[in-house]
């Protein structure tokens, strides 16, 4: 579906970067050994330069940039007056999407989470039994489709696997990935207790099905956090736990660092790749520019939230393999299957500076070619 | 609002028409837009330093530098477009670009002196060994004692210096590259 594109398409990037290491350019030539030159800042200076224009993990916190317009306002980047045409178009898009499609959003909405409540509080009065179980997925299912159909998701889901309790994890884009995925199978959620209307219907939601909320204050504790996802993965009677490892949304073009803290735990993982399409629709919560509200608006005024979800198989730790390790081979399979790029760098680079640890690496690599180990004159 | 920054962007155009084409600005005009996060039109120090590959290269804040003229604290987008210039590759059929007679930023000489000017931290035209020892630490970081350091700057400053004044001229410091292939270590290649 490709729109009259703008002489200002933007596709693929500014520069190329050659994939040269520090070892390749700075100690490779001089055979492996060191001593420094006043040529070795050249390679910082480019490199420093390079990133300037261009780099990885910056440009994962705003909205990918779409390579022709899809007749959405807020992703046109250079509002350019291109043809009165494309305008006409544009303007009947608004009427379309304002008039008529975000009014039967909102009612859907409105009447989804509605019923969310009202029925999982009529469950919650149960006893707990399989009768109680049955209905309470029953319940959660239908309230989530219903949640889907409100933002108009086209959803393809693509191999399932059966899930024996374990942890779920998927890359993260927006609060809409929790309703994608539940609204195809039960989970039991993570996340932060809130106040007011969210805190309201996480109340309600537990007392049907077995999530997980966290106090603010418990947050900062790991090992309490870690504890509780142990006892509940450890019952088996439980569902599934949906974690986002990331920890904040990215902005769906590539996935970054996976927090270790739920590969520590000794269970199955079914990890879950999510790819949206941008061209109907931008999904990624941008929680800096946005807030929530408005995004949902974004959401439901957008001609239609298009995704695949990809389930891949199973994966449980080696033997020999750590945490980190495990996290980084999970994240590597999420990012082939949803045609993401694999990032090692931490999402959490969104609001906190790098650590100086990074630097410190360059630095000590640097002088192993500067004989920091042995002395060459 | 994006669309009457147009107008700063024509204006830009003026000097840095002969180092980027018409869409390269474009692209480093959304570059530069994205990284100003006050949206003031302008780059202040913190907003580099925003970028973490550029927070962990040794000397970041050296380049950063760069990008600042004298005693400004704010760069506007002409000065990010002529400070990239410089590493724009330097093409055969480019010997004498430029709106006046006088040499191309993207020169051999400028990029050799833009290197300079990382080591040269006081900007007086010249590395003295101080400044030497102060980049170099920068580069090693804490994995290198400061006696070898200390003989490390006193022998290539030995190298270097031809008049004896213990420190490196910018036409000492041009000798002393003369055999890199500065072109290709100090050139990005720009697309389209």
């Amino acid at each position: 579906m490709k729109l009259i594109c703008s002489p200002l398409c933007l596709s693929g990037g500014i520069i190329a970067k050659e994939p040269v290491s520090l070892e390749q350019e700075i100690q490779e030539p001089r055979g492996g050994g060191g001593e420094f030159d006043m040529s070795d800042i050249l390679y910082f200076c480019r490199r420093g330069v390079e990133s300037i224009v261009d780099d990885e993990v910056t440009k994962r916190f705003t909205a990918e940039e779409l390579e022709s317009w899809n007749l959405l306002t807020r992703s046109n980047y250079n509002l350019h007056h291109i043809s009165a045409r494309l305008t006409v178009l544009w303007g009947l898009g608004v009427l379309i999407r304002y008039g008529f499609l975000l009014p039967l959003r909102v009612t859907l909405a409105v009447t989804g989470v509605g019923l969310l409540v009202v029925l999982t509080s009529i469950v919650g009065w149960l006893p707990n039994s399989r009768m109680k179980k049955y209905l309470s997925e029953k319940v959660n299912l239908m309230c989530y489709r219903i949640c889907v159909r409100a933002l108009t998701a086209i959803i393809t889901y693509h191999d399932r696997y059966p899930k024996n309790g374990g942890i779920c994890v998927a890359n993260h884009t927006s609060p809409i990935d929790v309703l994608i995925l539940a609204s195809d199978g039960c989970y039991s959620m993570v996340g932060q207790a809130h106040g007011g209307l969210m805190g309201f219907i996480q109340k309600t939601l537990v007392k049907a099905c077995p999530h997980i909320w966290f106090e603010r204050s418990e947050v900062k504790d790991r090992h309490l956090v870690a504890k509780r996802l142990s006892d509940h993965v450890a019952d088996k009677t439980k569902l599934p736990i949906l974690i986002f490892p990331e920890g904040t949304c990215i902005n769906n073009t590539s996935v970054m660092m996976f927090k270790k803290g739920s590969f520590e735990i000794d269970c199955t993982i079914y990890p879950v790749a999510i790819k949206y399409d941008p061209r109907f629709g931008n999904a990624f919560w941008n929680s800096s520019k946005f807030r929530m509200v408005t995004y949902l608006l974004h959401m439901m005024s957008s001609w239609a939230v298009v995704c695949s979800v990809w389930y891949l198989p199973p994966m449980k730790r080696e033997e020999g393999e750590d945490a980190v390790q495990f996290a980084n081979r999970v994240k590597s399979a999420i990012a082939r299957k949803g045609g993401l790029v694999d990032l090692l760098w931490d999402g959490g680079l969104k609001r906190s500076k790098v650590k100086e640890v990074f630097k410190e690496e360059q630095q000590k690599l640097y002088s192993k070619g500067v004989g920091g180990n042995s002395c060459v004159w | 609002p994006l669309w009457c920054d147009k107008v700063l962007l024509r204006a830009s155009r003026r000097v840095e028409i002969a180092y980027f084409s018409h869409s390269q600005i474009t692209r480093l005009y959304s570059r530069f837009h994205s990284l100003d996060k006050g949206e003031n039109g302008a780059l202040s120090r913190e907003d580099f330093q925003r970028i973490p590959e550029l927070a962990i290269n040794p000397l970041g804040d050296r380049i950063i530098n760069a990008f600042f003229p004298e005693g400004e604290d704010q760069v506007n987008f002409r000065g990010f477009m002529r400070t990239l210039a410089h590493f724009r590759p330097v093409e055969d059929n480019e010997k004498s670009k430029g709106h006046d007679a006088s040499e191309p930023l993207n020169s051999r000489n400028n990029k050799l002196l833009f290197a300079f000017r990382l080591y040269d931290l006081d900007r007086d035209d010249k590395i003295s060994r101080d400044e030497l020892l102060q980049v170099l630490r920068m580069m090693v970081g804490v994995n290198i004692s400061d006696e070898q350091l200390g003989s490390i700057a006193d022998r290539t400053i030995q190298e270097a210096d031809t008049n004896g004044d213990m420190s490196i001229s910018f036409s000492e410091f041009i000798k002393v590259l003369e055999k890199v292939d500065v072109e290709q270590k100090m050139s990005i290649r720009f697309l389209h």
